[in-house]
């Protein structure tokens, strides 16, 4: 890419091949099918009903007159497998390899659209065909997932169409280094990845480093066990994620990037890898980009499955190919990062904001959220809630909105017991707190804390012991070992825990584990330690009662927990 | 994925690694890819992998044994023709990662960590695969997501790797 014309000449020439979805007929092609093709979906088997589309329109003879592409996901997993057919914009649910037939009989060829497969909103007589007249989506406010309705991951021009990369060449031909750091410092973005650093100011601290060459790294390890954000974004709009890595890297004067995936997301690494080939082929990486002489590269490193390895330090030590033990801080990674060098490491969510503030500005992003959380953020909903899935609400958007409004409630007529966030870092927020804007502030408060996204509704069913103890077990299998407050503390934590759960709690375990927390808390090394006391905690500060009664009563009222008498 | 390469001779399989290695040569820093790449073309990571890989990139063997036992997706040992993953991340589990772990328990006498006698299944625990929305879910292969899991599904889900 030698220019921004060359960059408008591309989009001109692309978005008017894809005039179709923005809901405008085509004289040559009379459908896009935007199939989902996140993990959600594919479970569901939405790779059968593209076979099964494919088939019925070879049998008619409009093959080459209709686009399928596999997007990634597209949020309400469980409605699975969904599409969106353009030009009408029908969002359909459900699918089953024979509605294919049917979506490409009656609605591509005759214009009929199909009610059956429609979202209807609960206690709505009639069903809602536009995707974007369906509440659960009206409600939300798409900055990061802004592609994932409207491009083919696997197509740069797609990317481009709808306006991608032209903050990149914003900020290499019209910004100086300066102007792009004071941007992100003023639109207010804070680390998605839980622990809400500004952005801009780590970007600062790592421009102002001396040593050379810096770096620049994404965090897309993922570690949160029950939250799948990051992947989405990787699967569904790899580029958002490159163009945000290489505007920090002239930010910065950096000419290396790389991005750190789990092992466990091949088709992540296989889209990114993709889009960097193609990033790569058209002039979008690699030398002398936007012929502002600013050289930039991404390399894929991976990561083979240790929790640890999301930590910062951890995760920097792994990109060198050793075991990705924590270390210290400081030094921070802002002056000892990659190879000892200066680095800015941030989380996947965090870089595909960038483009969008460069472009718009810092001002119109943070006129959305609240006062000290600006922008959206994305959520994987999941556990005991009607809709689950990926979602992007403004900061600030309360927990009554996100589990009852776009979650639709809890299944079966259960009562809402408590939202987890923040996974195994975080806390249960009860009831009570339902009416609480999120944000990192608000949450924090609460004794849960933002986190990377996780929200796990838990209901009136679910045993809070045993959720902490879920989390306890999955800190004790992911301690690296490497202080003894984390390993033996964690250890001895889950000890007390399970006989609690089995009914041989003693009085006094409470306090116990309470004054195992605080130490472990204080003179843990790294993240994980210092934060995994938290879902203990933060139960046993809303959920007293139910520890009380297992160690007094030996009872769980849950009917969880096996307790011997 | 795991059994692709597992009828080749040794010694395709010593030239197809050293190919692997090539790019890497001299470069410790390639550790976890060629690692990775190594366990796609083998299926473990025995001994002679071990030893090849540590003269290619220039590390000692006990820096790669090291770096095999701190990341779970590495293995010493050989495994099953297919890898049933079971999802154990937060929304699976309150809505039943333990009633898939025990039906499986029940039909193949198989626990986490372990291989059939007949080399047919590995069983491993893992975290979120992203089918939260479909709890409790399981992947096989790496690339099966079988999602809404009741214990009555899993026998015809098993069936159809063999
Ligand atoms: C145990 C532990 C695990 C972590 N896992 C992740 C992770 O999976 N993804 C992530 O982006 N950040 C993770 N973090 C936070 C990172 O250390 C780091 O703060 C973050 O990636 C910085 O990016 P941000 O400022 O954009 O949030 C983890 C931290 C700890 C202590
Ligand atoms: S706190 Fe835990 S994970 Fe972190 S360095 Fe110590 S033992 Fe390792
Ligand atoms: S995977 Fe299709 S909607 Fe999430
Ligand atoms: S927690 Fe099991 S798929 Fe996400």
């Amino acid at each position: 890419m030698k220019s921004l014309d060359e960059l408008a000449k591309i989009k001109e020439s692309r978005r008017a091949a894809l005039k179709i979805r923005e809901g405008v007929p085509s004289a040559t092609e009379k459908a896009h099918v935007m199939m989902c093709g996140g993990a959600g979906c594919i479970s569901s088997k939405c790779l059968d009903v593209v076979d099964a589309m494919k088939e019925a329109l070879n049998k008619n003879g409009i093959a080459d007159q209709v686009q399928i592409i596999l997007t990634g996901c597209m949020g309400p997993c469980d409605m699975g497998p969904v599409a969106i057919v353009y030009p009408d914009a029908t969002f359909y649910r459900r699918l089953k390899p024979k509605d294919a037939e049917a979506i490409v009989e009656e609605h591509i060829m005759q214009g009929n659209q199909i009610p059956r497969l429609m979202y209807r909103t609960p206690g709505a007589k009639e069903p809602t065909p536009r995707v974007n007249d369906i509440d659960l989506f009206a409600k939300q406010k798409k900055i990061v997932l802004r592609n994932n309705f409207y491009i083919d991951p696997t197509s740069i021009e797609d990317y481009i169409a709808n306006d991608g990369y032209a903050a990149l060449g914003k900020a290499l031909t019209k910004m100086q280094p300066e102007d792009i750091i004071e941007e992100i410092k003023k639109s207010g973005l804070r680390g998605r990845g839980g622990a809400g650093f500004s952005t801009g100011m780590k970007w600062g601290f790592t421009a102002a480093a001396s040593g050379a060459p810096k770096y620049v790294v994404c965090n897309g390890d993922e570690g949160d066990p029950g939250a799948f954000m990051d992947r989405s974004v990787l699967e569904g709009d790899p580029h958002s994620v490159i163009e945000g890595m290489a505007i920090c890297g002239r930010a910065i004067g950096a000419e290396q990037g790389y991005v750190y995936v789990r092992a466990e997301y091949p088709l992540a690494i296989e889209r990114l890898d993709y889009a960097l080939q193609k990033a790569r082929k058209n002039g979008l990486l690699g030398k002398n980009l936007f012929g502002s002489g600013f050289n930039f590269d991404i390399e894929i490193r991976i990561g083979a499955g240790a929790f640890v390895c999301g930590e910062e330090t951890a995760l920097l030590t792994s990109i060198e190919g050793k075991r990705g033990e924590p270390r210290p801080r400081p030094p921070f990674p802002a002056n000892a990062g990659v190879w000892g060098k200066p680095t800015v490491l941030n989380n996947v969510e965090t870089w595909a904001n960038i483009p969008e503030i460069i472009l718009k500005g810092a001002d119109a992003y943070a006129a959305i959220g609240t006062e000290k959380s600006k922008g959206t953020k994305v959520f994987a909903l999941a556990g005991r809630i009607n809709n689950t899935g990926i979602i992007e609400v403004p900061m600030g958007t309360t927990l009554r909105e996100i589990v009852f409004e776009i979650g639709g409630g809890i299944p079966r007529k259960k009562a809402f017991k408590a939202v987890q966030t923040g996974g195994p870092s975080g806390g249960c927020i009860p009831a009570e707190h339902l009416d609480t804007p999120v944000d990192y502030d608000s949450l924090g408060a609460l004794g849960a804390i933002m986190g990377s996204g996780g929200m796990i509704v838990l209901d009136e069913d679910t045993c809070m012991v045993d959720i902490a103890k879920f989390f306890l077990d999955f800190i004790v299998d992911e301690s690296c070992g490497k202080c003894s407050p984390c390993r033996i503390g964690t250890k001895r934590m889950h000890e007390i825990l399970d006989n609690i759960s089995n009914g041989k709690g003693k009085e006094g375990d409470i306090e116990l584990l309470e004054e195992l927390a605080t130490t472990i808390k204080a003179t843990a090394l790294c993240g994980l330690g210092q934060t995994a006391p938290n879902p203990v905690l933060s139960t046993i500060r809303y959920f007293r009662n139910e520890y009380e009664e297992h160690i007094r009563d030996k009872k769980c009222s849950c009917n969880v927990c096996e307790l011997k008498e | 994925m795991v059994a692709c390469a597992s009828n080749a001779s040794n010694d395709e399989l010593i030239k197809q690694l050293d190919k692997i290695i090539d790019p890497y040569r001299g470069n410790p820093g390639g550790l976890i890819q060629v690692l990775t790449k190594a366990q796609n073309l083998v299926g473990y990571l025995p001994k002679w992998v071990q030893i090849q890989i540590a003269e290619g990139l220039g590390v000692s063997l006990q820096e790669v044994y090291g770096v095999i036992t701190f990341y779970t997706f590495f293995s010493l040992i050989p495994r099953g023709r297919h890898k049933i993953s079971v999802c154990a991340g937060t929304a699976c589990y309150v809505k039943g990662t333990k009633m898939v772990t025990t039906t499986i328990k029940d039909l193949l006498d198989l626990k986490p960590g372990q291989t059939t006698p007949d080399s047919r299944f590995t069983l491993e625990i893992v975290r979120c695969i992203g089918a939260c929305g479909l709890a409790p879910a399981m992947i096989i292969d790496g690339k099966d997501v079988h999602g809404r899991l009741e214990p009555e599904l899993i026998p015809a889900v098993l069936e159809q790797y063999a």
